[in-house]
């Protein structure tokens, strides 16, 4: 889940890491009164959830408050990567000597955690990493073991920076190690680290995504910087329907039935697990269908919660029919699911033989299972049927 | 022969009496696998379809004797604890079922059992099953569904997806082939054991001829199998199905396991298969193709 600039900076500032003057601002007027109180030439950043802003055109420099003002007119309504920007942040213009690069990360080969340090920083550090191979140092250290400054002081001096610089950047390097680990953070990175005139380090740019897995542990951080329960920090944000979804699975702790995320095709997916809906998804698509969605079905859901999936996808405008597929499954019961997506044709108003493209669940009880959708004259497959060409079937009855 | 766990593994469970726990210790007594004992802390005296609860892992060990594994089914916060608790008390092999772990907990595990000479299996996995012979975890479900599903051969199985372990190995006994050990390593950016770290095992047992894997995008495991079986020459031919293709597309969507999220172009699918392919690995593009891959790949061998 990645924070805004300003919200990654106001994390630093809760660590004592230095930072310029700053105030964001959320309309023309703001951006003129920050300039004001910042008293000297500024830079105007926009907050937005994705790289790319310099290029976007979506940073700027102004030397009057009028000049401030316009900018933000100017930079609010342009959009980065397709995100559009919450804010703008206004901040001192610094006089730089030199820029840093500072991150860490998790390594899921090495499985520990990976301190990349640059003493070229600002420019891209694949780049650098590539080009200036000397320049770039990549220390893994230990999740358990007492973390201490030595490892901050051995990257920074790899890519033979001393003096001062060392003495001066150790500690700042250290602080950001221990604030990402302490609040499960999968980057904490700050790009650029700057070294101003006077020898002083200011943090001009910062960026920090934590796992989605602690935002339960860390909720009182996330409440003290506004980030809201619903904000999902993705790519792009959420879509109403996709929110909906959310609410299906939260309706009870049993199983899963979401993690709905939208397409605008017209076969319904209510398929599952995890690895079963990425195999089962692709195979629509080879077939030439168009999925409505994505979503996943696991564990061992209640009849409400299918239920309750089955028909949301239903009520999503252009899906003409549903596809029920599973892997061979362990723990979820196929005569649950069954007797949920039935139901929810139901309930919504649908016949489930109409309604319902392929059923394919094998596993346990299915037996129980298929007797449901024989029943309803729904269409039905065993595990003798393909994930591949059961997707096959639905796509065909597709108009 | 298999890998990890054969008849013979004892091992205990902790969290025996979540609900979850419950069915799996069940499931898992059916298929004939030796549990000498469950931790649930405050449940002391009670039992789980007769296998003996304790509060600690020590008092079980006190009683029963040292334990080869443990399967790990507690909530995601207390996890970690129960992990370490295992390892302290000298348990060599652990599974652990629980999912939405943090990172840096993961981490953690990992790193105690690296000093600790132990191997972790998941986190978010259905264990490890070597068929006919005895399971450790959810994987397969039922005994009688995991009867259906699995049966004993020399393939070995390794997937991401613990749903898709079973999907695979019921296409493989449907096609004839069955299979030495199967392990659902789990589907978080960090795990315990990953594809090339079991390598090592499947190479050393003589009854496992070919290896099939699932596999998705998000991370650099693959890229890891791949280097390994450049490195150590690799006298088992090994058959990937890749998933997810149409992630490649939507770069920075989470779907799926926690570990699938494409952050950099290392991650995609296309860069995968490139790179497994690059090493001898065969790709298929659905399951099904996997029995005649592996088939074409042993019969080559010869």
């Amino acid at each position: 889940m990645r924070f805004y600039e300003y919200e990654s900076k106001a994390l630093f500032a809760k660590h004592g890491l230095p930072l310029g003057k700053g105030q964001l601002a959320h309309s023309a007027e703001e951006a003129h009164a920050a300039f004001e109180a910042i008293d000297g030439p500024v830079v105007l950043k926009s907050q937005v959830l994705s790289g790319g802003r310099m290029k976007a055109g979506a940073v700027q420099f102004a030397n009057t408050a009028q000049e401030a003002a316009a900018h933000f007119e100017s930079i609010m309504p342009i959009r980065v990567s397709d995100q559009e920007a919450r804010s703008i942040l206004v901040e001192e213009k610094s006089p730089i000597e030199q820029e840093y690069f500072v991150a860490i990360t998790w390594d899921g080969r090495a499985k520990q955690p990976v301190l990349i340090f640059s003493d070229m920083g600002g420019i891209d550090i694949e780049e650098v990493a590539e080009t200036h191979p000397d320049h770039v140092s990549k220390t893994h250290f230990s999740s358990i073991l007492p973390l201490s400054p030595r490892i901050a002081k051995e990257a920074i001096g790899a890519t033979g920076v001393s003096g001062q610089a060392l003495n001066r950047l150790t500690p700042i390097v250290f602080e950001l190690m221990q604030i990402f680990l302490t609040y499960d953070l999968t980057l904490a990175e700050i790009n650029p680290l700057a070294r101003l005139e006077d020898g002083r380090f200011i943090v001009l740019d910062g960026h920090i995504d934590m796992e989605a897995e602690a935002r339960g542990v860390h909720a009182a951080l996330l409440e003290e910087l506004g980030i809201g329960e619903d904000e999902t920090r993705q790519a792009r944000p959420p879509t109403d329907f996709e929110i909906a979804g959310a609410r299906v699975n939260a309706v009870d702790h049993r199983g899963v039935a979401g993690n709905v995320v939208e397409f605008d095709g017209n076969l319904g997916l209510v398929i599952g697990a995890g690895g079963g809906s990425l195999t089962l998804f692709d195979a629509v698509r080879k077939h030439g269908g168009k999925p409505a969605n994505y979503c996943e079905i696991g564990g061992n859901p209640s009849v409400a919660k299918a239920k309750e999936l089955t028909k949301l996808i239903l009520s999503k405008p252009g899906v003409e029919k549903i596809a029920v597929m599973m892997n061979v499954v362990s723990n979820t019961r196929v005569d649950i699911v069954a007797r949920g997506v039935v139901k929810g044709c139901i309930e919504a108003g649908k016949d489930p033989a109409e309604t319902i493209a392929i059923f394919r669940i094998p596993g346990a009880w299915e037996d129980e299972g298929f007797k449901i959708l024989e029943k309803y004259g729904v269409e039905f497959c065993d595990r003798s049927v393909s994930m591949y060409e059961a997707a096959g079937r639905a796509v065909a009855k597709m108009s | 022969m298999s890998i990890l766990i054969s008849q013979d593994t004892r091992f205990i469970v902790q969290g025996i009496t979540g609900r979850e726990a419950v069915n799996l210790t069940r499931e898992n007594l059916d298929y004939g696998a030796k549990i000498v004992g469950g931790v649930t802390p405050g449940r002391a005296g009670r039992d789980v379809y007769g296998v003996p609860v304790y509060d600690c892992v020590r008092d079980i060990v006190q009683a029963h004797g040292p334990v080869e594994g443990a399967i790990v089914s507690v909530p995601p916060r207390f996890t970690k604890d129960a992990v370490f608790e295992a390892l302290e008390n000298g348990v060599k092999l652990i599974v652990i079922v629980t999912e939405n772990i943090p990172r840096r907990e993961v981490a953690q595990m990992v790193e105690l059992a690296t000093l600790r000479g132990a191997r972790i299996i998941g986190p978010n996995c259905l264990g490890i099953i070597s068929p006919d012979e005895a399971k450790m975890g959810g994987v397969g479900g039922p005994a009688a569904n995991t009867r259906q599903a699995y049966t004993k051969g020399h393939i070995g199985v390794m997937s991401r997806s613990g749903g898709m372990t079973t999907e695979i190995a019921s296409t493989l006994t449907a096609a004839g082939l069955g299979q030495s050990t199967c392990v659902s390593i789990g589907g978080d950016a960090i795990i315990g054991t990953s594809y090339a770290e079991l390598m090592p095992l499947f190479e050393a047992d003589p009854e496992t001829h070919a290896i099939a894997i699932y596999s998705e995008p998000g991370g650099r495991m693959e890229a890891e199998l791949a280097e390994w079986i450049r490195e150590h020459q690799s006298r088992l031919p090994v058959v990937a199905f890749m998933a997810g293709r149409f992630m490649d597309e939507m770069k920075g969507m989470r779907f799926g396991h926690a570990g699938t999220i494409v952050e950099g172009k290392e991650d995609t699918t296309a860069e995968k298969i490139k790179r497994m392919e690059a090493a001898g690995i065969s790709v298929a593009e659905r399951i099904e193709e996997i029995p005649g891959l592996l088939k074409k790949r042993l019969a080559e061998g010869q």
